[in-house]
């Protein structure tokens, strides 16, 4: 299908644990905390693809692996219909000039010593684009993220810009180098409510105007549905359910999805209160649960299904994915 | 008369590059058995308010004028023994944002929760203080039995459970919480609401709810006061300001939050950020973002009046069209 821009199949992440000193000597067992343990998704082109989850889901991690900022343990990252999971760096370098990320804290992704020129320039420094077009190309993205007139934010360092600002800056650096896929890991978390939907909204613009992909990492369900057009909910290191966002919103199937959204406070005294459906806390990912990862919390569970066999991720309807065995066999 | 009634407070911080003015001139009112939110962005003074009420104001800041009216009395007017010994924590406590981070950790929980029982009451033997501290923990639905161990031990939301249970630790009638939930998961964050409500009710507290998310606002509060840049600019019920707000930065705040059950809209924004309070607009303090400024918005700060009964704006454009004048 070419009209996918980026797939993840069967992708795995396992970080090591370290021990403690004689632990290491001690134990035969190596421990690994399981932050994507197989998991499957395709960003279409043009897409802002959601990928939602709490804490320790590893909605982070994916982002990363998929960019190879981090090397998967085991799985497929199919960019632009090409392998790209095992490319030496040489060969990896065209590619990352297509894929570009824009990180939550826009107090520690600029560099506090460089301009804002400096910033923007520098991937095309790395990819060896140099002079006029260099400079035509910055101006070119400043506008993009509304930084006008260019020349009045060119020459500031990042203390002299405010928190939107300094995305914008974060957003111009990522478009500098026309991508085609940018991952965003919570880029508004961090900034004032009135100031979130700027750069949600720049967001769309850029995918509007540039046919640019978003793969849009957070754990705020009520922002995914303003601006993404899929959504995956992700459940420590797994894909619980998968689809539309309408559909995955407004008629979701799973448990933990429906606990979520029930969860979700919203800005209106006179709408439904919050629910907590479920108990506990989340497990570790080290040990994560047998079968269904969630089964232990889960306030439908069927029985012993649930607990010994990892339920599929299924089609139960037109591109509405669900692992879970209320829905499947 | 309501549980405290603050009226034009002011707190500025003194530092070298001139007086800050965090807290300009604040009223609002807190009722036993409710919740008043104090809605706003970074720099609108909220947190510097909480912290004048229980004046544990860091060295540099001073509350200026004003009055807190706590039980009939004026916090301001006390001398700090008084406040000290009969206030802070057994009248009025707070849980600090981020208040998880300040758990100690070489002490258990439990040490940490007797502590202040046994300070503010001497009487108090060590055995009765650990008892008084499981009722606590049950309260906030945590296991007493794990009141022996330690914070690193405890996830986020076990954490913030015990800041509670540890603000509640002297029966006060007020309690304040600033941000309790951010840097909480979904769940657990659901679960610390829901338990801020159930409290408020059991206990009759008069809460305080310091936030820049207006949902949990909407969720908890029965009056809410939007601070922008050390004012209030709107305050009333909680419906009210929801369902029909009059103020310009109000109107664009509650347009900015996405709302889960709504239908899929885009979000607006308010251009610009909020001011430098070294050096704050001149007149209003929001015209230089607000769409509808005029002449007398550059010149004039607009008068924090009352409207219907209990819902107070502080805006030109607003007090002209209500006396039926055009904008």
């Amino acid at each position: 299908m070419n009209d996918v821009m980026v797939k993840a199949q069967d992708l795995k992440k396992w970080f090591p644990v370290r021990l403690g000193f004689f632990r290491s000597i001690l134990s035969k067992t190596e421990l690994y905390v399981r932050a994507i343990d197989g998991i499957s998704f395709e960003v279409k082109k043009g897409e802002i693809y959601g990928l939602a989850g709490e804490s320790g889901s590893g909605k982070t991690t994916t982002g990363r692996v998929l960019l190879r900022l981090t090397e998967p343990t085991s799985g497929k990252i199919i960019f632009g219909g090409e392998d790209i999971t095992s490319l030496g760096d040489r060969d990896l370098k065209p590619i990352r000039r297509r894929m570009q990320i824009i990180f939550q804290d826009p107090y520690e992704s600029l560099n506090p010593r460089k301009t804002v020129s400096d910033i923007v320039q520098e991937p095309l420094a790395i990819q060896g684009i140099v002079g006029k077009e260099a400079e035509e190309r910055v101006y070119k993205v400043m506008e993009d993220v509304q930084m006008i007139p260019p020349d009045e934010f060119l020459l500031r360092l990042p203390h002299e810009l405010s928190g939107g600002q300094r995305q914008r800056v974060a957003g111009a650096r990522a478009l500098v180098l026309d991508p085609e896929f940018i991952v965003a890991d919570e880029p508004v978390s961090m900034l004032d409510v009135s100031t979130r939907a700027e750069i949600l909204n720049l967001m769309t613009g850029i995918r509007d105007k540039y046919g640019v992909s978003f793969l849009y990492i957070t754990h705020d369900l009520a922002l995914t549905h303003h601006i993404c057009d899929s959504l995956a909910i992700m459940y420590l290191g797994k894909i619980m359910e998968r689809g539309p966002t309408d559909i995955v919103l407004k008629e979701s199937l799973h448990p933990y999805t429906q606990s979520l959204i029930a969860a979700v406070p919203v800005p209106d005294p006179t709408s439904r209160r919050i629910e907590v459906v479920i108990k506990g806390e989340i497990p570790s990912p080290i040990n994560p649960p047998s079968g269904c990862r969630f089964h232990t919390r889960c306030p439908v569970m069927k029985g012993d299904i649930c607990r010994s066999k990892e339920p599929p991720l299924v089609e139960v309807e037109k591109d509405h994915f669900v692992a879970c065995y209320l829905h499947s066999k | 008369m309501a549980l405290l009634e603050v009226r034009d407070l002011k707190t500025y911080f003194t530092t070298l590059s001139g007086q800050v003015r965090a807290v300009d001139g604040v009223t609002f009112e807190v009722e036993s058995g409710q919740a008043t939110g104090l809605a706003g962005e970074s720099g609108c003074g909220k947190t510097t308010t909480a912290l004048s009420l229980l004046r544990v104001l860091p060295f540099n800041g001073r509350i200026l004028e004003g009055e807190i009216v706590f039980k009939g009395k004026d916090l301001v007017k006390l001398d700090e023994d008084e406040m000290r010994e009969n206030i802070r924590w057994k009248e009025i406590s707070i849980v600090f944002q981020g208040a998880m981070n300040a758990l100690n950790p070489v002490y258990s929980i439990g040490d940490q929760i007797i502590e202040p029982i046994m300070l503010h009451d001497k009487s108090v033997v060590k055995s009765e203080a650990w008892a008084r501290a499981e009722k606590l923990m049950e309260l906030v639905g945590v296991d007493p039995s794990r009141l022996d161990n330690y914070a690193h031990e405890f996830s986020g939301g076990m954490k913030q459970r015990s800041m509670i249970a540890m603000a509640l630790a002297c029966n006060p009638s007020l309690f304040i919480a600033d941000e309790p939930t951010t840097a909480l998961d979904v769940i657990v964050a659901a679960q610390v609401l829901k338990l801020l409500k159930e409290l408020k009710i059991r206990l009759n507290l008069g809460m305080v709810l310091i936030t820049h998310d207006l949902s949990i606002i909407a969720e908890i509060c029965e009056k809410v006061a939007i601070m922008y840049a050390g004012k209030i600019m709107e305050y009333g019920d909680v419906v009210t300001m929801f369902k029909e707000p009059l103020h310009p930065y109000t109107q664009g705040l509650i347009h900015s939050f996405p709302n889960i059950l709504a239908p899929r809209t885009s979000l607006t924004s308010i251009p610009g950020y909020p001011p430098d309070l070294l050096n704050p607009p001149k007149g209003c303090r929001f015209h230089p973002r607000c769409k509808h400024k005029k002449e007398i918005c550059k010149r004039e700060e607009p008068f924090f009046a009352e409207f219907k009964k209990g819902h107070f704006v502080a805006c030109h454009k607003v007090t002209t069209e209500f006396k039926g004048r055009k904008w």
